[in-house]
């Protein structure tokens, strides 16, 4: 009997939640807030669905009711991935050791 | 480009994203970590285009609309000021919330583009997967939202409860599920649409009731919704990227608010069940009248903090509102002058989001090798000299420790009490968010500054001199 693939994904699925479990035990407190921006703008990989959506159809149904929610999810997804990248970066930054010479 | 191919550069993807957050393990590595994030979604991105391979028809549009809401994220990361943090989050988590809405929607209305069958012969699987991608997206939004208002003060923070509240919840909790079960029976476009519409206001019915302080929870919970419900898309799309992606960051969001709740001692549940501090405050006030208090100000402050040889600096929500961390650096680069040593204590739920009090210090250029967490520095307050406590409250008090009757019994507190003298920058008297009265208001070592925290700093730092 074949295996439904659906099971392959669920198979992943399980297993990234203990690689989650494991790396986020890992993360120092101190950058609890740094994960959780990071944290956000990576879940915005929606966007892939986003771009499907956006994408499909011929020239006479760019406009349909799919497509322009495709589009708006474009829109939410987009700024989210630079928004929580650009201020993670930011944040992460600040975080610097003491100077030597003091 | 092959299906095959592509799935193997989405597993790219989401491993790099496995690397984005194993960066954060230390502020070293955090920077190459953010990175690796970035590669991965710019993989991720690049492989659906090149994958789709049409680039006629809407592709001018959905790259305006990409660009478009590229710039205005990029804006809103060089504009934000590092106080407005914990909203920001929660108007990010709302975001991602509503585009898996959208996403479900799209591919509800149109199943060809994503080989998910017919419109109205949706194969049952996906058709499973996308509601509850959809309804999970719904209450992430709403949810979200009602946390953004209440962290920038829009909505009141105190706890809004009513009569029969998680009855109403628990209805519509089952409406959801049985709204499913006859989608997937009659798979009728009604069914869905009332299925979204209910989620939303379960959404806000949920986060109504809870608190502001109790805001560390309620973002941690979000943000582990807000992947769980990309994992449920990332199902309904076979998208291996999407689905590592969604457990990572469901976990860590469900770590993160287990972590919150021990900080607070209370079970997952009681937060979310929410009112906490509603019902105390009249018990309190009490009483409180009646015990003598020490009052200092900035000159005794300054003089106990001179002649210290160590100084262990407490800050919370109260530091962060009053904007005081870059005056609290100049204060403490004055005493390290001195040569006195000093060293800041972070309790898990200070301030309104996991590691709230870390970037606001770091923001103030504070070294984070000076930033301890409670068990790191705890024993280290009977040893040292003065304690500066800016902005925090429950998390000091000692009555945690002692009255098993206290609403915080339990919870873990800062030993703030075992240093020799205690310096509280308060406004006034008033209990915290527990509503429960701070002993360490009336004891023999403790000082009691009675001003906003950066105007006190400010007068501290003039009296150092």
């Amino acid at each position: 009997m074949e295996i439904d693939p659906f099971i392959f994904r669920l198979s992943i699925f399980i297993l990234s939640i203990f690689i989650g479990y494991y790396v986020v035990w890992s993360v120092t407190p101190s950058l609890h807030t740094p994960l959780m921006s990071v944290t956000n703008a990576i879940s915005s990989v929606i966007i892939v669905g986003a771009i499907i959506a956006g994408l499909s159809g011929d020239t006479q149904s760019i406009f349909n009711t799919s497509n322009i929610f495709g589009f708006l999810a474009i829109f939410l997804a987009a700024i989210n991935i630079f928004g929580g990248f650009l201020v993670t970066q930011r944040m992460l930054q600040m975080y610097r050791k003491k100077k030597k010479n003091k | 480009m092959s299906a095959n191919l592509s799935a193997i550069f989405y597993l790219i993807s989401g491993i790099l994203f496995i690397l984005a957050l194993r960066g954060l393990s230390s502020p070293e590595t955090s920077r190459r970590g953010n990175l690796f994030g970035i590669l991965g979604m710019i993989i991720a991105i690049t492989v659906t285009f090149l994958a789709i391979g049409n680039f006629s028809n809407s592709f001018i549009y959905v790259l305006i609309v990409l660009v478009l809401g590229g710039l205005i994220g990029s804006f809103i990361a060089y504009k934000i000021p590092m106080t407005a943090m914990p909203e920001l989050v929660a108007g990010f988590h709302s975001l991602v919330g509503l585009a898996a809405v959208f996403v479900a929607i799209s591919a509800f209305l149109n199943p060809e583009a994503f080989n998910l069958g017919y419109p109205r012969d949706i194969k049952l699987s996906s058709l499973i997967e996308m509601s509850i991608g959809a309804a999970i997206g719904a209450i992430t939004f709403s949810g979200s939202i009602i946390a953004f208002l209440k962290l920038r003060g829009i909505m009141s923070g105190s706890p809004i409860t009513f009569k029969g509240q998680h009855y109403i919840n628990l209805l519509l909790g089952i409406s959801i599920i049985v709204l499913i079960f006859y989608l997937c029976n009659t798979q009728s476009e009604s069914f869905f649409w009332n299925l979204i519409i209910i989620s939303f206001l379960l959404g806000l019915l949920l986060i109504i009731p809870i608190g502001g302080a109790d805001m560390p929870v309620v973002i941690s919970m979000l943000n582990s919704y807000s992947g769980w419900a990309a994992a449920g898309i990332g199902f309904t799309l076979e998208n291996s990227a999407l689905i590592i992606t969604g457990a990572l960051v469901g976990s860590s969001g469900a770590i993160l608010s287990y972590i919150m709740c021990k900080g607070m001692n209370r079970s997952f549940f009681n937060v979310i069940l929410g009112g906490f501090g509603a019902s105390d405050e009249k018990l309190s006030n009490k009483d409180k009248d009646q015990k003598p208090v020490k009052a200092g100000n900035a000159e005794d402050a300054a003089f106990l903090m001179k002649n210290a040889s160590s100084v262990i600096i407490v800050p919370g929500y109260g530091m962060a509102v009053a904007q005081a961390q870059h005056a609290l650096r100049e204060m403490v680069d004055k005493l390290k002058k001195n040569g006195i040593k000093v060293s800041y204590a972070i309790h898990p739920v200070a301030g309104r989001m996991p590691g709230h009090m870390n970037v606001l210090l770091a923001e103030a250029n504070v070294p984070y090798d000076e930033v301890f967490e409670l068990e790191e520095i705890n024993n280290d307050f009977a040893n040292a000299d003065v304690a500066y406590v800016i902005g925090a409250n429950d998390v000091t008090n000692p009555i945690a420790k002692t009255d098993p009757q206290s609403p915080i019994y339990g919870m873990p507190v800062l030993d703030v009490e075992k240093c020799k003298s205690v310096l509280f920058v308060k406004r006034s008297l008033s209990p915290g968010y527990a509503g429960v009265d701070n002993e360490l208001f009336y004891r023999d070592n403790t000082l009691m500054l009675f001003s906003d925290a950066k105007k006190m700093t400010e007068e501290i730092i003039k009296n150092l001199d």
